[in-house]
């Protein structure tokens, strides 16, 4: 058996209709699952001795504007002891009410959701962390999603803040 | 919307909020006698513009929070407006000291989305110009590393030999950092006449060059004094913690995407991965040492067998038509105007590459729409993960240890901030 499909029957044997869909693209195989079993799946692969993920490369935000849901998130899993890559993937409604963090799963995973809040503005629940990385505290938006202008912008400072931002379309509600 | 609470005065961290920002919740006896120092964004040992806020107890380090987002640029968001093509350029200006291995990390995310693979030539090429960026990574590292510890005279060594791989960019590529010289298919013209014999010069001298360095820091005392039981991470904290390349095999996890999950033909070379045990600053020292040696072997076999042939894929929908052509055929001259215009287009899906940078893991997450230009593209940059750790190797360590862990994980804050 396959470590693709050894990892697909661990899942559906401890929660069976947690897997919604299983994509394979150019090689990669990717798990699209539940998000409120999103932790308990992540402790499998990575406990279970025939899995041992024990290794978070990546998480990534997509925002996929005008579908609904309308953003989805990534995680890249590895396992060194088995050298596999694996891809979970969950579709995220509401970015205000994200997926659980899996900070308690993988240690690094509190550092990398920062990211994605930062840039994309999806909110993990329980990580007590998230906050302003790349962009001043006081930014308005999340520059990474699609419906955020990518440049044309006048760059506000305290002596013009007032005048540039009557003209921005989120001010005049 | 008013104007943001204290947006033309600096804000002053408190003790309280300082540990609220680093999240960990540590009970510490007197804090109140505890200073809190701002190191950076301008400091020298921080490589770049990186701001540390440090807690310290006397001299030693109680907790660290890193501040990051001086060099954003938004790089990710300015791939989706570019070509799969024209956002190559972006990626040099991640890692801006190996500018080869972003390319290749990328260009291969775009090749593993078309669904094509380069000529072996081209391979051979890529292979033999990302160790050569390798080599010349590290040595960035060991002289701005060895700066930091006061040794100066390796800093002048390593960078007389880094010009000389410089120039060796400059004489494919044209440019001597920001070469964007791996295309979608190939890479933008074959190698010059003169690059094999230059390289083959360099590695004549380099092993005695390294040779020269290591004379100069190995069991050198004051270095041995920096950097031994210094920073030190296991092995399970070092996965735990998202550690990748020199920094997780100097804590002995024997984990080399060029070995584990081979590409460009890597599996073909014979090569050793170098692994420490003892997880400390010196640990990491020795394996970036030893690689630079293992780069040199792979440079010369990929030398050896570079294979005849063409550089670039026979598809043009892919890689624009030689110069000669476009007099000749009007094919030639629309797909050009196609090329250069509007790009190719990519299928819908997603895809990760990961290749092995001078850093670590450096992984490029690709998503196309089916259009021409990339609808997602995310870098996994091996410097922003290290960040993380950062603060569990300082925690309990001298203000001056810290500037020797941050030179032992190698960060760049191009990449960090993206």
């Amino acid at each position: 058996m396959t470590q693709d499909q050894l990892v697909v029957d661990k899942i559906k044997a401890a929660y069976p209709d947690a897997i919604e869909e299983v994509v394979d693209f150019r090689g990669e195989r990717t798990l699209i699952v539940q998000p409120d079993k999103l932790k308990a799946i992540c402790y499998i692969l990575r406990n279970n001795t025939d899995c041992q993920y024990d290794f978070l490369s990546d998480i990534v935000g997509d925002d996929y504007l005008p579908e609904f849901p309308r953003f989805a998130v990534s995680y890249h899993l590895y396992s060194i002891p088995k050298n596999h890559r694996l891809r979970l993937r969950v579709w995220v409604e509401d970015p205000d009410e994200g997926p659980e963090t899996v900070g308690p799963v993988w240690p690094i995973a509190t550092w990398l959701e920062m990211e994605v809040y930062d840039l994309m503005g999806i909110r993990f629940q329980g990580n007590g962390s998230l906050r302003r990385l790349f962009l001043p505290e006081d930014w308005q938006g999340h520059p990474l999603r699609k419906d955020y202008p990518l440049g044309y912008e006048e760059v506000q400072f305290s002596f013009n803040w007032q005048e540039i931002d009557a003209k921005k379309p989120y001010a005049k509600d | 919307m008013q104007l943001p609470s204290g947006g033309d005065t600096i804000q002053e961290l408190t003790v309280e909020e300082l540990r609220a920002k680093v999240g960990t919740g540590m009970e510490i006896e007197d804090a109140e006698e505890h200073l809190l120092l701002s190191m950076g964004p301008q400091h020298p040992s921080t490589h770049g513009v990186l701001r540390l806020l440090l807690e310290l107890d006397g001299e030693n380090v109680v907790n660290m929070a890193p501040d990051i987002g001086f060099l954003h640029t938004g790089v990710e968001k300015n791939m989706e407006a570019k070509t799969y093509t024209k956002a190559l350029v972006m990626t040099d200006r991640l890692d801006y000291l190996s500018p080869m291995s972003n390319n290749l990390g990328y260009i291969l995310a775009v090749e593993k989305l078309l669904g094509v693979e380069a000529t072996p030539r081209a391979q051979a090429i890529r292979v033999i110009l990302t160790e050569l960026a390798r080599v010349s990574s590290h040595l960035v590292w060991l002289g701005t590393h060895a700066l930091d510890l006061a040794a100066m005279s390796v800093f002048l060594y390593c960078f007389r030999e880094r010009e000389y791989i410089l120039d060796l960019f400059e004489m494919c590529s044209g440019q001597r950092m920001m070469v964007s010289y791996f295309r979608p298919g190939g890479l933008w013209r074959d190698i010059p006449e003169e690059f094999e014999p230059a390289v083959r010069e360099f590695l004549n001298f380099m092993p005695a060059r390294i040779a020269d360095y290591e004379a100069l820091t190995k069991r050198n005392p004051i270095w041995l004094a920096r950097t031994k039981d210094i920073g030190v991470v296991d092995a399970a904290t070092a996965v735990a913690w998202g550690m990748t390349g020199p920094s997780l095999r100097g804590s002995g996890v024997n984990w080399d995407i060029r070995k584990a999950q081979p590409y460009c033909g890597y599996e073909d070379y014979d090569f050793d991965v170098p692994v420490a045990t003892e997880g400390d600053v010196y640990a990491r020292y020795l394996c970036r040492m030893e690689e630079m040696k293992q780069s040199l072997r792979i440079i010369e076999q990929a030398l050896n067998k570079l294979p005849k042939g063409p550089v670039n894929i026979d598809d043009r929908k892919i890689v624009p038509p030689p110069r000669a052509e476009l007099g000749r055929s009007m094919e030639a001259v629309i797909h050009h105007f196609k090329l250069w215009t509007e790009g190719f287009s990519a299928p819908t899906g997603y895809v990760y590459q990961s290749v092995e940078s001078p850093r670590g893991e450096f992984a490029c997450y690709l998503r196309g729409d089916g259009g021409p230009k990339p609808a997602r593209c995310h870098f996994r940059t091996p410097s922003y993960v290290h960040l993380a750790s950062l603060p569990h190797m300082s925690k309990g360590r001298f203000v001056a240890d810290v500037v020797s862990i941050i030179g032992s994980v190698d960060i760049v804050l191009g990449e960090i901030d993206r």
